[in-house]
């Protein structure tokens, strides 16, 4: 993506000297700079740039509601690693896409996101569909601007290209006046990026390289702790020889997952409020942590003054300021982190550490994660290991976001980067489809499953009709408690099972999906579920499927909200499970 | 503790909206903030004095290089720099006490730049201690109003103050 940034490809040279709308400008930069998939919705102040896409050779995706366009692109791009491109209208338009923007943003996910706005002149006289885009989308952009002049336009799209896709990558917003849209100039040689304040560090400081290299030869008990900048930055190869060479054992983040094949015996699987109890004791009991494009969230370290108390840290991030901002880092190294663990792997030596690995392998035996097999419901997470089986375990996976989400992260094995598509900074309920769309249309050949929650699903539900148009052969898997499963876990614990307003009378999903022309499969009995989920991928239609799960079942372990994580509820409960 | 961050910015719209922004959203305190143009006229200057212990500041310091138009962040704390903040202040002075008000001011180094019948208007510059100085003395007077620029620095060249 990089390198075409700048560079020139076949579409330019008739666009010599060549008087072109604003709109076609957009059009041709957007070709030059190599899109063929976008998402967006038209509105009044977009219809020119919409003219243009009109015979463009575009694939272009219209959601039922901008929040799903947003999130399509936003999964298309942590599908392909491509960026993914949003349009909407101005006012309303622009409005529905904030919260996929802070999604992109928390997420650090590469969206390119163009608006349309009034005319120049009627900016800021509250005209109709009027909004300040740009004020409203400042906090949860990594950039944004209004281009005023169509001779900025060429290289401000270019120049929302790199910032959205480099260093830390993030959701980038072009605000477009619709006379700029329409307002001719001289398209010449390809727009120079002019941004004075944005430098990408990529090598990292190589003394503190070397300082981390013998801090993890001389550990006893060291522990990998690594996020998706793994998965952004194309790392997840260095970081298993890394692993492999050193002798050490890998826990992951949400976002994380998949950056490590969890059938690894180094991994430890997910670490944090409902991660694995051996990852947490791992963390808790570990001489030296080396986070890897991690950024010490607070579902990761709990309370902080006492996260990782005996351990030195080695923090590796593209973003200076992810380092000590919340927990104090040793041994800071700014840069990319695969050129930093390609130069790191160097370094370090193989070392057996047994007294270490017996304790964790204590740890795995002695709290995995559990359920009750002989129940008579069916278990989500049963249904969650049961399609990972027959999936074997290569689907990419989208989720909404609550009990659904910690039970697809617990007990779908990921093997492989970007195989999980899932909103874990902000927390969005209603990614999950929307996300299964962009994903498939990133991945045409892949077999795309949401796991979805029924509360999470009701959210964005009308996307339904977006993937039968497009005929896209998604899968989704709703874990029907017909509760906000992870606000009455926590009603029960913590406010004396009090379950206010957490309880929504559902519809027939299974309808549901065949009235907006899907296929809808619904499971009530447990014995079925293999047999479902059968059905299910043989379907080359969007499938909905209904499963009646245990209404009353909880994530476990869990990390109550500001304790440390070796205080961890419910490994009682798992120790009888097993 | 009171820091000094020098913030070159491009002279861009929203800047400045982009930076009280972040301020306000991460909970950081601005005591003063002051942009102007600088000798390139893509670039502006931003003084900000900021309220916060050293991991405060670091994370200040970061999260402005991280702005997009933020090109270079400077932390003057621990350095020696000029400070000076400028403030217009009118102040009661009927004419029995004005000879008294000018001594004052003298004193200051201030200038009268307005006189109504029943008041001056003094414009008086320096470090923030002198300005918080010279409003102490005028209270007792009557203060009618008072503005102020907040303060602006640059690196000191000489060794010592002048």
């Amino acid at each position: 993506m990089n390198s075409r940034i700048t560079s020139q490809s076949g579409t330019r040279g008739q666009a010599q000297q060549e008087s072109l709308t604003g709109a076609e400008i957009v059009v041709r930069t957007l070709l030059d700079l190599g899109v063929d998939t976008m998402f967006g919705y038209c509105g009044g102040v977009v219809l020119p740039l919409f003219d243009k896409l009109f015979d463009a050779p575009i694939r272009f995706i219209v959601p039922r509601h901008e929040q799903g366009g947003c999130h399509m692109a936003d999964a298309y791009a942590r599908a392909s690693g491509k960026v993914g491109v949003v349009v909407a209208t101005s006012g309303p338009g622009a409005c529905n896409l904030v919260t996929g923007l802070a999604t992109a943003m928390m997420d650090s996910s590469q969206v390119v996101a163009l608006t349309g706005q009034v005319r120049t002149e009627l900016i800021g006289n509250d005209a109709f569909q009027e909004a300040d885009t740009t004020g409203i989308t400042r906090p949860i952009t990594k950039y944004n601007c209004l281009v005023k002049d169509v001779k900025d336009l060429e290289r401000t799209i270019r120049e929302a290209f790199y910032i959205a896709s480099t260093g830390r990558p993030g959701p980038v917003l072009v605000d477009l006046p619709v006379d700029v849209e329409v307002a001719r100039y001289h398209m010449g040689e390809p727009a120079t990026i002019d941004l004075p304040g944005y430098k990408v560090r990529t090598k990292g400081h190589s003394r503190q390289i070397a300082m981390a290299a013998q801090a993890i030869n001389q550990s006893e008990r060291p522990v990998l702790y690594v996020g998706g900048g793994v998965i952004t930055s194309n790392t997840s190869e260095q970081l298993r020889a890394l692993a492999r060479k050193a002798n050490i054992p890998v826990t992951m983040t949400l976002m994380g997952l998949g950056s490590f094949d969890q059938t690894d015996p180094l991994s430890l699987d997910m670490l944090g409020m409902h991660g694995a109890a051996y990852a947490n004791y791992a963390v808790q009991e570990c001489d030296l942590l080396i986070a890897v494009g991690a950024r010490f969230d607070d579902r990761v370290t709990g309370k902080v003054a006492t996260f990782a108390p005996h351990a030195k840290v080695i923090h590796i991030d593209i973003d200076p300021a992810s380092i000590s901002k919340s927990v104090r880092v040793d041994i800071p190294v700014v840069g990319d982190a695969r050129c930093i663990l390609e130069e790191l792997l160097e370094q370090v030596e193989h070392r057996p550490r047994t007294a270490w690995f017996e304790k964790i392998a204590q740890w795995k035996q002695r709290y995995p994660f559990a359920y009750d097999r002989n129940s008579p419901y069916i278990k989500p997470q049963y249904v969650i290991e049961e399609i990972w089986r027959q999936t074997r375990g290569q689907a990419i996976v989208t989720t909404g976001v609550g009990q659904h989400q910690m039970w697809t992260a617990q007990f779908y094995k990921f093997r492989h980067p970007r195989q999980l598509i899932t909103s874990g900074g902000l927390g969005t309920m209603g990614f999950g489809l929307p996300a299964a769309i962009g994903a498939q249309i990133a991945r045409p050949d892949a077999l795309v499953i949401d796991i979805d929650g029924d509360h999470s699903f009701n959210m964005t539900m009308t996307e339904l009709a977006t993937a039968v148009e497009h005929n896209l052969p998604i899968k989704v898997c709703i874990m029907n408690n017909g509760y906000m499963g992870m606000v009455r876990q926590w009603q029960e614990l913590f406010y004396g099972k009090r379950y206010s307003k957490s309880y929504l009378a559902n519809p027939d999903y299974a309808n549901v999906a065949r009235a907006l022309g899907a296929v809808g499969l619904t499971c009530e009995k447990k014995e079925e579920v293999p047999k479902v989920i059968e059905e299910m991928l043989r379907q080359e239609r969007p499938c909905v499927v209904d499963f009646k799960v245990d209404r009353h079942e909880n994530v476990w372990p869990m990390v109550p909200a500001g304790k440390s994580l070796n205080e961890m509820n419910g490994l009682d409960i798992l120790e009888r499970l097993i | 503790m009171k820091h000094i961050i020098n913030a070159l910015v491009e002279n861009k719209p929203g800047v400045l909206a982009h930076v009280a922004g972040m301020f306000a959203a991460r909970g950081f305190n601005i005591d003063s903030l002051v942009v102007g143009r600088t000798e390139d006229p893509r670039f502006s200057r931003m003084t900000i004095v900021v309220i916060g212990d050293d991991r405060v500041l670091e994370q200040v310091r970061k999260q402005l290089a991280k702005i997009i138009p933020v090109v270079k962040v400077q932390d003057f704390s621990g350095q020696p720099v000029v400070t000076r903040d400028l403030m217009l202040i009118t102040v009661a002075a009927p004419p029995e006490k004005r000879a008294e008000l000018f001594a004052i001011i003298e004193v200051f180094r201030g200038h009268v730049v307005d006189i109504g019948p029943k008041s001056l208007t003094i414009e008086v510059s320096g470090p923030e201690s002198k300005i918080e100085a010279f409003i102490d003395v005028c209270r007792p007077y009557g203060i009618k109003s008072l503005a102020r620029t907040g303060t602006i620095a640059v690196p000191r060249q000489a060794g010592a103050e002048l």
